[in-house]
């Protein structure tokens, strides 16, 4: 067992000279990368600065073209992400990878289950060994419910339960925070702090600069596939480390305009859906951000989708500008003039084998089509011209949005959204996955929208995100809405106790 | 500041499984919707024609379903991880052809059993290594397959014909006997039934099979040997197209270059109905199997009650239709049900933390 105080100085993984190419795309540059034992160590940079390739590079997904791999000093190649997992390389990917069919326990235990007599599988010792990784991570999940349904912050959890479930000397976490809300990010911190305490080492990547301050010691740097700079936290500053990371120092992230709020655009009057979220009321006004913060499972985005009709409600009505909407009828919505960014960009936002230009422009089918054929042109120059506008880094627009970085993909999500130029827009986590500088981007396009007469409802886990952005805060708790704060008086404090219940009336 | 006070949290008093709980039942529900189906149909024959059960007419239902199960349980191995075998009928062809051709020189029962098994074997390799190495969809490489075994097939047997007659008497009163009403060939089945549904649940690369169909990419992550697991599917599947072969020769007596022609479809609907998901990673060799028994014993209970069986054919397709509605809204509203449960998971800190007792505004 190691202390992190004495850690000595051979690395237990490191990482020499990688480069990697997809094509034209140089994700990686010569990077070098050396893991401690009994440290925590961050791996920062703006979408589509490689993060995820180096990661897939150590966990055997991708070879190298060029470079070492070396393990306790040795050079190993790993064939397979198998590999690297008997290495002892656990990781956590950026997209969960999870097997809907299959129950949450054999999620985490698929191929390594603990076995009986003749090589058969101990069912009962896989449930209990769950469970009590549940207990540790403090979550209260069903080990034989299937994965599929849950939402994207259990995905996350279960991925997490999941690269804990073997004695890892090496954790590497690939935004592994980007769904959680605070409570949960300071549980699994806990066991990160517990496992680099019993000498494992960790490389934990984030676009919350605040939370590699938190738990990090040392920060790896990479702009554009290059290795920037890997030094120690101590002594630097976020804008330190934001310079590094974009090149330039940073405007502004929270660009709040402010507006003087129009008349009520979105009118949600007792909406009811049984069992999930009870008796909400609440307006936005044209020129207005509403934030909707909430603890993971507050019932926040299952509001957001029954106003947006993709699931029915079972009592109360939506009024878009003064007319009812049709309960379940996402197209009466849209033709209402409402959009709706989601939060599960894989699953709802996106067609992931389609170009990042066709994707933009699926929403403006209707705007696009002349004489009942598709105007190509118009949709690519629209995309174009939205692509642009948020920083979408792709080599060219006829790519298929899967190439994409994990940021850029919500990026294409936006402006897909974005490019139907709705009346009201519920965003659900914006800028979940996206760096530091095209957040600022993300928030200032926001606030103009806002300023443009559009009422915006945004949904956010990242708490300063509310709090910088919103006119008025909603919060829920156990699919109730507990407060409705304006501006002036939202902190975290009067926020969080209202997302906890804790808030006495 | 407005705070609406939490009445209650209605979620607590739920059992924690509910979700759960629900789903092995709709899945069991599954299987049981089958066997129900198929008792009413044989109960309504059975009162309008009441020689349908005597112990001729049982041994007849399961010495006809014997077969299809064999092949559909291979086959529910294929299509749970995500990919489909059509060339079973051919192999089926030309498995019995070689038991056949080996039994005409009075060759030994058994050694024609294992001969047909490792023909199958073969076409099963042959599929696995195309369907995993080529980066071309099962159905096309499979239907390749299909027509090259078949043409192979074809060109070896000509216009040659086996028949009981040239059988070891032995090898063809194996086919008919059994004991009492069970067939000896329906009891070999079983044995494969069970022993496959107990490897699927119970070994570690049953379960990496369901895993592969359920998310390919993600069992690729974690380090499952895809490859290995899709040629094991072929391989196996094969085998039991194989033996399916010789049991067909022994039951029949009967084989040409025809024989097994079309068989694949068939065997996918009876694998439909029996409730494997086309998707892949869900289902059970038992609901296939259950799906065999009800597709064959339509062809039975139709003459028995005297309606003419040119309805079979109609009557196999409601059945597949049918089968895919009610999986579809099945997974819909399992779908549901687990959203509800997630949500009514006593939601974040409420449960994952122990709740606040100080301030709490539980006031109802
Ligand atoms: N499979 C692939 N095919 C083609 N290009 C790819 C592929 N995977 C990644 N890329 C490209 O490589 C670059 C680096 O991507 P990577 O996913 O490593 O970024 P990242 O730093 O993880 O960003 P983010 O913060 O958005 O997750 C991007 O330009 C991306 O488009
Ligand atoms: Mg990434």
């Amino acid at each position: 067992m190691t202390h992190p105080s004495d850690t000595g100085p051979a690395p237990v993984l490191a990482l020499e000279d990688i480069s990697k190419s997809f094509g034209a795309v140089r994700a990686l540059r010569d990077v070098s990368l050396r893991l401690f034992p009994g440290e925590v160590h961050a791996l920062a940079g703006e979408n589509g600065a490689g993060k995820s390739t180096l990661i897939k590079t150590l966990a055997g997904v991708h070879r190298p073209d060029a470079g070492r791999v070396l393990l306790d000093g040795e050079p190993v190649v790993f064939h397979g992400p198998g590999d690297a997992r008997d290495a002892g390389i656990a990781v956590i990917y950026q997209e969960p990878t999870l097997f809907p069919d299959l129950s949450i326990a054999e999620n985490i235990f698929m191929g390594r289950q603990p076995r009986r007599a003749f090589g058969r599988i101990d069912h009962r010792a896989t449930r209990a060994a769950t469970e009590a990784l549940m207990r540790r991570l403090g979550v209260d999940l069903d080990p034989d419910r299937p994965a599929r349904g849950l939402s994207i912050a259990d995905q996350q959890i279960v991925e997490i339960a999941k690269a804990l479930s073997f004695e890892a000397r090496v954790l590497v976490m690939d935004e592994p925070t980007a769904a959680l809300t605070g409570s949960e990010v300071a549980r699994l911190f806990g066991v990160v702090r517990t496992l680099r305490d019993q000498g494992a080492a960790v490389l934990f990547i984030s676009h919350r600069l605040e939370e590699i301050f938190q738990i990090c010691r040392r920060v790896t740097t990479l702009r554009d596939g290059g290795l920037i700079s890997s030094e120690p936290l101590d002594g630097m500053t976020e804008d330190d480390l934001v310079r590094r990371m974009v090149g330039r120092d940073l405007d502004e992230l929270y660009p709040k305009q402010d507006v003087t709020a129009g008349e009520v655009a979105l009118s949600v009057k007792r909406l009811t859906r049984e069992g999930v979220f009870t008796d909400i009321s609440f307006e936005v006004r044209r020129g207005e951000i509403v934030g909707l913060a909430g603890l993971v499972g507050a019932g926040r985005t299952e509001v957001a989708r029954a106003v947006f009709g993709i699931d029915r409600w079972d009592a109360g009505g939506v009024e878009v500008d003064g007319r009812a909407l049709t309960n379940g009828a996402p197209s009466t919505a849209m033709a209402a003039g409402l959009a709706l960014v989601p939060e599960d960009r894989r699953a709802q936002g996106l067609v992931m084998g389609m170009s990042i230009e066709r994707n933009i422009g699926l929403t403006g089918l209707r705007t696009t089509v002349r004489a009942g054929l598709m105007d190509r042109g118009a949709e690519r120059s629209r995309s174009l011209d939205w692509a642009v506008r948020l920083q979408v880094k792709y080599s060219r627009i006829a790519d298929a949005v899967s190439t994409l970085s994990g940021g850029n993909q919500q990026k294409v999500v936006l402006a897909k959204w974005l490019a139907t130029g709705p009346g009201v827009l519920i965003v659900d986590e914006p800028t979940r996955g996206i760096d530091v500088g095209t957040k600022a981007e993300v928030h200032r396009l926001l606030s103009q929208l806002a300023a443009d007469g559009v009422a915006v409802l945004m949904i956010s886990s990242d708490l300063p995100e509310i709090l910088g952005m919103a006119d008025r805060v909603l919060v829920m708790h156990e699919g109730r809405l507990t407060a409705e704060i304006p501006r002036a008086e939202a902190t975290e404090e009067t926020v969080m106790a209202a997302a906890t219940g804790r808030a006495a009336a | 500041m407005t705070v609406t006070a939490p009445e209650s949290a209605p979620a607590a008093e739920l059992p924690p499984s509910s979700g759960t709980r629900l789903v092995d039942r709709v899945f069991k529900m599954r299987e049981l919707a089958i066997l129900v189906v198929f008792l009413v149909m044989i109960a309504v024959t059975q009162a309008g024609n009441s020689e349908f059960l005597s112990e001729q007419g049982i041994k007849d239902l399961l010495l006809n379903a014997t077969i299809l199960v064999l092949v559909a349980t291979g086959q529910s191995l294929v299509v749970i991880t995500r990919n489909v075998d059509l060339s079973v009928g051919s192999t089926l062809g030309i498995s019995a052809f070689a038991a056949g051709t080996y039994l005409h020189g009075g060759g030994n029962p058994v050694v024609a059993i294992v001969l047909a098994v490792l023909l199958g074997v073969g076409c099963g390799l042959l599929n696995g290594l195309l369907v995993s190495l080529g980066q071309v969809p099962a159905l096309v490489v499979t239907l390749g397959t299909l027509y090259i075994i078949r043409g192979v097939d074809s060109i070896w047997v000509g216009s040659r014909q086996i028949t009981a007659a040239d059988l070891p008497g032995g090898f063809v009163d194996f086919g008919s006997g059994g004991v009492s009403a069970v067939p000896w060939l329906a009891l070999i089945a079983l044995a494969v039934l069970v022993a496959t549904a107990y490897y699927l649940k119970h070994f570690g690369s049953g379960r990496e099979s369901y895993a592969l169909g359920s998310n390919p990419e993600a069992a690729r992550l974690a380090g499952i040997p895809v490859r290995k697991r899709i040629l094991t599917a072929y391989t196996f599947c094969g085998a039991l197209a194989g033996l399916a072969g010789a049991l067909y020769l022994a039951r029949f007596g009967n084989v040409d270059s025809g024989t097994g022609n079309g068989y694949e479809l068939t065997v996918v609907s009876a694998v439909v109905v029996g409730g494997v998901v086309f998707t892949g990673g869900s289902g059970s060799v038992y609901g296939a199997a259950l799906g065999a028994l009800l597709l064959t014993s339509i062809n039975s209970v139709l003459p028995a009650l005297g309606v003419s069986s040119v309805w079979v054919l109609a009557i196999n397709g409601v059945l597949l239709l049918l089968a895919i509605a009610v999986d579809r809204i099945v997974a819909l509203r399992v779908a549901t049900a687990l959203k509800k449960s997630t949500a009514k998971r006593p939601a974040g800190d409420g449960a994952r933390r122990p709740a606040p007792e100080k301030g709490s505004s539980r006031n109802a």
